[in-house]
């Protein structure tokens, strides 16, 4: 039980005080005021839904408004903690942001229902309208619509490839760009497959921010 | 392949899912590779527009994954794409989670966060050349997804708005 200590932990300075109770050492969370809310499953999933069904093309920010902003659940550093954990881990980001933030109050049922809250709806909706467009894909009007939004698409997604990069042209350094570049040409143009390109790539990047870093 | 679609796409999105470092929209080309090309599951219009429609819907970048399991094998096959797309991984951040903070000053830690940004980076870059490709019919689409990534890249505009846009010059025919 991983998250036990903070549940303990959170009760109140008498309970985390006596030996027994104490949480192993390594383990122990950040420091939290005693003013911090404790959410329970119900609220976990309803906070996640809420930030789902308002999020488009970026849940980032929404989410860091609710969890942090409106329900206080983390604190902001503890957020940009948790989004760099979110992003360093395989997996869709938000989901796991949702996980780590679920667990962290309520164990395994509390990234259970953080999960759910996030996917739901959104798995009802988008197919709801997927069902929409394949049954009047065949009315010219219907296609045309979709391929103008699938145009649309498609450039969000080079802006956002475009905004991250940022950094990599405002401080130019030649490993970075290498590395990015690499990655870009064997899957976009040679069309290779994703493991073995990461594979290779993801221990040379390493190794040359390890040299880089330290 | 075509013989068990719900093992498939179990078994390809349990890969896609830990491969999927810089998350969902990094493993465009990947998912684009096995549907598309390998298992012939939909054409390269479809694979780019039903990621269009994921991304007009609220919610995570992980409905694409949940839309391509639906035009798959219905209503299983998206609980089953999207279960395996983040069960894996989530079990995986929850484990991380209770010890993350332990290494905060790692090196090894800031090492490995900082090495996967330009991977990440030049993933995503080929997902959306993947995507332009697939949703390219004409000069008129192509001039579109130029126009939605500057507009994007060079203003705060809300995404939904440059989505509507696209949508509306199709509905009118003119791209």
């Amino acid at each position: 039980m991983i998250y036990a200590g903070r549940a303990d932990a959170l009760r109140g300075p008498l309970m985390s005080a006596s030996p027994t109770d104490a949480v192993p050492p390594g383990s122990v969370p950040p420091p939290r005021e005693s003013t911090q809310p404790q959410p329970g499953l119900w609220d976990l999933f309803v906070g996640f839904l809420s930030v789902a069904v308002v999020a488009f093309g970026g849940v980032l920010p929404i989410a860091r408004r609710a969890v942090v902003e409106r329900y206080r659940w983390v604190s902001a550093e503890e957020f940009t903690e948790l989004v760099g954990l979110a992003q360093f881990l395989p997996g869709p980001n938000i989901v796991n942001l949702s996980v780590v933030i679920g667990g962290r109050f309520r164990g395994p049922a509390g990234a259970l229902a953080a999960v759910l809250g996030l996917t739901l709806v959104p798995m009802a909706i988008v197919i709801g309208l997927g069902v929409l467009f394949a049954r009047y894909a065949d009315i010219a009007g219907v296609a045309d619509t979709l391929a103008g939004l699938a145009a649309a698409a498609a450039g969000l997604v080079i802006a956002t490839a475009a905004r991250m990069a940022e950094p990599l042209w405002k401080r130019p350094r030649p490993e970075p760009i290498a590395i990015a570049a690499a990655a870009f040409l064997a899957i976009a143009v040679a069309g290779w497959p994703l493991l073995p390109v990461m594979l290779t790539l993801a221990p040379v990047s390493l190794a040359l921010f390890w040299w880089r870093l330290t | 392949m075509k013989t068990d679609p719900i093992g498939a796409l179990a078994a390809h999105f349990l890969t896609v899912s830990l491969l999927a470092v810089g998350g969902a929209n990094a493993v465009l080309p990947e998912m684009h590779r096995q549907v598309v090309e390998q298992a012939g599951w939909m054409t390269d219009a479809q694979f780019s527009q039903t990621f269009a429609i994921a991304q007009a819907a609220p919610g995570p970048n992980v409905m694409v994954v949940t839309l391509i399991g639906w035009h798959v094998a219905g209503l299983v096959g998206a609980l089953v794409a999207t279960a395996a797309m983040c069960a894996p991984t989530c079990v995986l951040a929850y484990l991380v989670g209770g010890v993350w903070h332990r290494f905060r000053a790692a090196r090894w830690r800031r090492v490995m966060q900082a090495a996967l940004v330009p991977m990440t980076i030049g993933l995503i870059a080929a997902s959306g050349v993947v995507l332009a490709q697939g949703a390219a019919r004409g000069p008129g689409t192509l001039a579109l997804t130029m126009a939605s990534a500057a507009v994007l890249f060079f203003t705060r505009l809300s995404p939904l708005w440059v989505l509507a846009a696209g949508a509306a010059l199709g509905a009118l025919r003119l791209i």
